[in-house]
């Protein structure tokens, strides 16, 4: 039971206890204001440590800069690279996919390269790794509208399908990345439809240009990046390099490509970088590298128009974008 | 009263927390590689963020019956359009350097920068009308009409965000299932009669 005091509360009194409530209530929600916020911040950037690659060749004459193999831009940092990333099958926004792949395992992995070939093969990871690994320094220019300058290390493509033999009647290449839910959380989401799959024509396949990249910086890729092994294609959007393949596949008929079965008047089959055909909700005509300020103008086939054009003489590019 | 201005002291406050925390980690550089990018997401975040908790306003003092609430809504809508300014201005800063011919060509070619730029320019007019003087001066009940603007605004915002997202509208969807909440609420209010209030919770006999 309740008593009620007969005594009024001194007003000196009332008003110290007021204050105090007031401190309390301001400082209570500041804090709160503060976590939410800190909450709703991305997680802080990772550091990465690969392995060291060996002998890793490199050219970064004007020879190898008139072939398309090195560019002069300033490379963007290993730090920016690695913690700035499109990798929908652990976090969607892109600061946050470096820590949620922190820890990815990559051993064993295996490469499958089947289909439409005389010699199949599943190549072990450190069978791909032997092979004669080449610096590539190249453009990145995301659909979104940034881009950064990558010294990737790899080996063509064509070195791998050589090896395979592709038969007459294959005509497109198709890529498969992992699927595996457990160890790439945001499968579970019905963000994308998983396993993530991308396709070339068999000529932009073989063109010299098109590597599979095992690591950047002379070291092995960290999994924000694709780890272990990725495809690198440096004239188009870079949704079609995709990331951790475990399947390529040798077809007669185009493939289905992930984000052309998402939104198939947004993102076509080819996707070349081309400043003149605008997404539908924004232009591609400029970009930001990362790193610097305002924006440059974007590049027709993101300036290795010299090397690839030919692959879509006569072709309309608007209609196949 | 003392305790609305606490009350206003307490919102002021807070409503600066995440701007003074953006410009702190600014100024660590601790915003990831893309720093332009990552104040000009905050910043629009904040703005819908604020643009829903005005909105909301009405509707919490209805259902709780806390019609204090009022006395701070000015405060949160003016933070929505500061925000909303500091979002604005770090685009035509940063991603256009002050070049006002392309972000005109901006707004025409792309259809989000329309929607965002729709949005400030509604609660442009909202701001210059929310001293006292002003709704003395325009009356009550146009002050009020005027006001309805916030509506299109929050709509406007949400469609600015929904469109420049790839894939993940999980967060765009959040904010449009907000304000689609709090203005269906008051559609819903106007239209069901008030008269008798929890009329209907128990039928007769």
């Amino acid at each position: 039971m309740v008593e009620k005091s007969e005594k009024v509360t001194e007003k000196e009194v009332y008003l110290n206890r007021r204050r105090f409530i007031q401190a309390a209530v301001m400082a209570g929600t500041a804090t709160a204001s503060t976590l939410l916020y800190r909450r709703l911040n991305p997680p802080p950037a990772q550091r990465v440590e690969g392995d060291k690659l060996q002998e890793v060749a490199k050219a970064t004459t004007d020879e190898a800069v008139k072939e398309g193999i090195a560019v002069k831009d300033k490379l963007t940092p290993l730090d920016a690279i690695t913690n700035y990333n499109n990798f929908y099958e652990f976090d969607t926004s892109k600061s946050g996919v470096a820590y949620a792949a922190k820890g990815f395992v990559t051993r064993p992995w295996a490469v499958s390269v089947e289909g439409l070939v005389n010699k199949p093969k599943v190549f072990d990871l450190d069978e791909l790794l032997k092979l004669r690994l080449e610096q590539r320094i190249y453009r990145l220019r995301c659909v979104e509208g940034w881009s950064m300058v990558i010294p990737w290390v790899g080996f063509p493509l064509r070195t791998l399908l050589d090896k395979v033999e592709p038969g007459s009647q294959a005509r497109y290449v198709a890529f498969q990345t992992l699927l595996d839910p457990n160890r790439m959380p945001n499968q579970r989401t019905g963000v994308l439809d998983w396993p993530y799959v991308e396709g070339l024509r068999l000529d932009e396949a073989m063109h010299p240009l098109t590597i599979m990249a095992t690591g950047m910086y002379d070291e092995t890729l960290p999994p924000q990046d694709g780890a272990p092994i990725r495809l690198v294609v440096p004239w188009k959007y870079g949704f079609k390099s995709i990331k951790s393949v475990v399947k390529i596949t040798l077809v007669a008929d185009e493939p289905p490509t992930t984000w052309n079965i998402q939104a198939p008047d947004e993102y076509g089959f080819y996707s070349n970088v081309n400043p003149n055909v605008p997404h539908p909700r924004w232009s591609q005509a400029t970009e930001r590298r990362i790193g610097e300020y305002g924006r440059r103008d974007t590049l027709l086939f993101n300036g290795y128009g010299e090397q690839v054009a030919d692959l879509y003489r006569g072709m309309d590019l608007v209609k196949y974008f | 009263m003392g305790d609305v201005r606490f009350a206003k002291l307490v919102v002021f406050v807070n409503s600066l927390i995440p701007l003074v925390l953006l410009l702190w980690d600014l100024y660590r550089k601790r915003v990831g590689p893309n720093p332009l990018e990552f104040a000009t997401r905050t910043t629009g975040m904040l703005t819908l963020i604020f643009l829903s908790l005005t909105v909301a306003v009405t509707p919490l003092r209805k259902i709780f019956g806390i019609n204090s609430l009022v006395k701070v809504r000015r405060m949160l809508g003016l933070f929505a359009f500061f925000y909303g300014t500091l979002h604005l201005l770090t685009y035509i800063w940063f991603d256009r350097l002050f070049n006002l011919f392309s972000v005109g060509q901006d707004v025409v070619r792309r259809p989000f920068i329309l929607a965002g730029m729709t949005a400030f320019i509604l609660m442009v007019p909202l701001a210059i009308t929310s001293t006292n003087k002003m709704v003395k001066r325009l009356g009550g009940k146009s002050w009020a009409t005027l006001h309805r603007l916030v509506y299109l605004a929050a709509i406007a915002g949400v469609v600015h965000f929904w469109m420049l997202v790839k894939a993940d509208v999980r967060l765009p969807l959040t904010f449009a299932f907000i304000v689609v909440f709090l203005l269906g609420y008051r559609l819903l209010a106007k239209y069901t009669p008030a008269q008798q209030p929890n009329a209907n919770l128990f039928p007769r006999d």
